[in-house]
């Protein structure tokens, strides 16, 4: 073979089917690494911030000092040195008032490459089959663009980073943050509080149903940063908006942390459907690399009749750690939370929800598909709790599990505490293989293995996949099918 | 088309096939019987090359090409079919996006253009019509709740579809009531033709009375003993298979 093709082809074996793993050149401004207040001041002060804020940060630093990492979880790591991460990255830019048109082409090259759509021009242009979505652009731990901003402005939403807001829409901002996942609530929301560098936030405002689906984008470029991010989506009374985001990373033999939180708060008669594609880099087939995805979400139904809806795809990461919760408060809300959590050769997730019913009548509806193939740990883990007061709650919970090989594990792990005898709660859970029948039958039609197996998985995956907003159907789709390359034979 | 010389083949060890010739033309349809465990399913496998059926000696050419040298899934696209005797379920995968998947696999491999929804859509309903089956079944997920008749129908249907040129069915037969037999045998019949070859394997003759064979064969402890035209169906209707196989209770 001509050393050229040799060469390729080794490059193609070490990149494995991870089409998101290069690195975009550009000059970036770097805080030093570790951790301290000082790296917080900086940060508060390339940010603008208000006193208020960096008080606020510096709370969180002192709790954090304090606090414990989660241990409950069924993942393993090295510990993490919090003082080799660089707390800020950002790509440099030129002065002057920030638009799309001077966004650096090298970004906007960077993310054309992920197939994210940050133009606007085409959808105002009216270009038939272009995407009906605003983008928020995070890189590292700035948002580097946001668009359809003045479009949506018009009927009163607020799409913009979270420093934009903190600077446009302060009395919001404070009214709101840390109102749903509190700053002592566990050690990785803690440090968040206290280094978040950018995010998203969204407001609807009264009984506006936003027009458009909103999303974020996050990319992680440079090394040995952490990603810490905060999203903060307010429906107001009657309100309804679908939110989505997706990540990715660059492939590194290091392990890069990504903490983020997430709050929603839904007020009367309001509905917010949360989507998530995560497809941070998983590390090689060895375990080396890949991101330590550890994040809090939760979801307030403060309202009455108000409804929270989580989806998840989760196929990336070394380690995923995350419960997207709902707590259930006005009376009749709804929270439900659809997930599918694909792991592969090393990868480890630990994830699932927790639903906690207050008010009356609230009801609640889990269902987790789990894909474990490889050497892949695959963990449920959920709470369903009914407080005495909720009177009338009912809870549905389904647990699947699928195992591929038999050198990976499936685990459910199930927490129900009810303190209301009107409650009615449901638990189901199967764990199963993919069958030599079922791939026979496939291959018979003609399938390859590796789309036998897509296809099926896909099936399994069904009732999750069609809860995803119709234009990320597809690729997530794509995307289970990928993330199980290699898995069978 | 279809050339089997000598072939034995094992289960786990277990010899089953015990050396089996058969030569299957272009046009002509052809129908193995014979007691339950004479090897008729495994013949089937074999064909269509199934994991754990282990070809121990013989050949089998089909079009010119060693066909136990491809995979399933090639044999699959190169136009080699299997109805299955007990269809099977695949949850949440819906029935259409299944079978257009299919036949593009096999189109691409020809090197023709995939199709897309509207145009595969518009295959599907041709096909359906020719079979009279309407496309109901299809928009469900592949087999699942589907009764004896459906999974049957469902077959055929996949079958026009992925219009194949070696057609082996395996029991489609069972489990069938006379209506629905009907139906399946039409359907059969239908995709017949001069370019074509099936291969029906059945216990029973009822089959061969809606789609008659040019040739039969009796399969009994992994040999063909006893070959004919149609009447030897007839016959074996009759007398059972004592004639052929001794010690076989009647079937």
């Amino acid at each position: 073979m001509p050393a050229t093709l040799e060469t390729e082809d080794a490059i193609k074996d070490l990149s494995g089917d991870y089409k998101y793993g290069f690195v975009t050149d550009i000059e970036t401004d770097l805080a030093p690494k570790g951790l301290n207040e000082d790296i917080i001041r900086l940060i508060s002060t390339k940010k603008e911030e208000p006193e208020w804020l960096l008080e606020w940060r510096l709370e969180a630093y002192r709790k954090w000092l304090k606090a414990d990492d989660p241990d409950w979880a069924k993942v393993h790591h090295p510990e993490i040195d919090f003082q080799d991460i660089h707390y800020y990255a950002a790509p440099k830019k030129k002065e002057g008032p920030k638009s799309l048109d001077e966004v650096d082409p090298e970004l906007l090259e960077t993310y054309e490459k992920l197939g994210i759509p940050i133009k606007e021009q085409e959808v105002l242009a009216g270009v038939q089959g272009a995407p009906n979505i605003a983008v928020d652009a995070v890189f590292d731990s700035v948002s580097v663009a946001t668009t359809y901003k003045e479009k949506l402005e018009e009927i009163g939403v607020i799409f913009c980073s979270f420093s934009e807001a903190v600077q446009d829409h302060p009395e919001l901002v404070k009214k709101y943050l840390g109102s749903v996942v509190p700053v002592s609530d566990n050690a990785y929301a803690t440090l968040n509080s206290a280094v978040f560098t950018d995010g998203t936030f969204v407001y609807i405002p009264k009984g506006v149903q936003c027009p458009m689906e909103l999303s974020t984008y996050f990319r992680i470029n440079t090394k040995d940063t952490g990603q810490f991010e905060r999203t903060l989506i307010v429906a107001d009374e009657g309100s309804k908006v679908s939110y989505l985001e997706g990540c990715t990373a660059p492939m590194r033999d290091e392990n890069q942390l990504h903490a983020a939180v997430v709050e929603l708060v839904a007020l009367d008669d309001a509905e917010i459907k949360y989507s998530t594609v995560q497809n941070w880099y998983p590390g090689d087939k060895d375990g080396v690399g890949g991101i330590y995805n550890f994040v809090t979400k939760r979801g307030a139904c403060r309202g009455k009749n108000s409804k929270i809806s989580w989806t998840q795809v989760e196929t990336g990461s070394a380690i995923t750690w995350k419960y997207p919760s709902c707590i259930l408060q006005g009376d009749n809300s709804v929270g439900e939370f659809y997930s599918v959590a694909v792991t592969n050769n090393m990868q480890q997730a630990d994830t699932g929800t927790k639903m906690i019913h207050i008010g009356k009548n609230t009801s609640s509806r889990i269902i987790s598909k789990g894909i474990s193939a490889g050497k892949a740990q695959n963990t449920y883990r959920g709470l369903v709790r009914v407080q005495p007061g909720a009177e009338g709650a009912r809870n549905y919970t389904q647990c699947d599990s699928l195992l591929m090989g038999d050198k990976c594990g499936a685990h459910t792990l199930p927490y129900i505490e009810v303190k209301n005898p009107s409650a009615q709660v449901e638990h189901e859970a199967t764990t199963s293989k993919i069958s030599e029948d079922q791939m026979f039958y496939c291959v018979q039609r003609g399938l390859d293995p590796e789309e036998a197996v897509s296809m099926i998985v896909n099936g399994f995956c069904k009732e999750v996949m069609q809860e995803l907003p119709m234009e990320f159907a597809v690729e997530a789709q794509k995307l289970l099918g990928i993330s199980l390359e290699g898995s069978v034979g | 088309m279809l050339e089997i010389k000598k072939l034995h083949a094992e289960i786990g060890g277990k010899e089953i096939l015990k050396g089996i010739d058969l030569t299957i033309n272009a046009g002509e349809v052809h129908a193995i019987m014979g007691p339950n465990g004479s090897g008729k399913s495994t013949l089937a496998y074999v064909l269509a090359g199934r994991e754990g059926y282990e070809v121990t000696e013989g050949s089998v050419t089909y079009q010119g090409k060693d066909l136990l040298d491809m995979e399933a899934d090639e044999r699959a696209r190169d136009g080699v079919f299997l109805g299955f005797q007990y269809p099977v379920e695949l949850p949440g995968v819906n029935g259409m996006t299944f079978l257009r998947t299919a036949a593009n696999a096999a189109r691409k491999h020809r090197g023709e253009p995939e199709l897309d929804g509207i145009d595969f859509l518009k295959l599907l309903r041709e096909k359906a019509a020719l079979l009279e089956m309407d496309d109901a079944l299809l928009k469900r997920a592949v087999n699942v709740g589907f009764s004896g008749g459906e999974k049957k129908r469902n077959e055929i249907t996949q079958m026009a579809v992925l219009d194949p040129t070696l057609m082996v069915l395996d029991e489609t037969d069972s489990g069938l009531d006379i209506d629905a037999l009907k139906v399946v045998s039409k359907g059969i019949n239908a995709l017949r033709g001069p370019e074509k070859a099936t291969l029906l394997v059945t216990h029973y003759q009822r089959l061969l009375t809606y789609v008659e064979p040019d040739f039969v064969h009796v399969l009994a402890k992994g040999r063909i003993v006893a070959s004919g035209g149609k009447e030897l169906a007839l016959e074996l209707e009759r007398d059972g298979y004592a004639n052929y196989v001794p010690e076989a209770e009647a079937a």
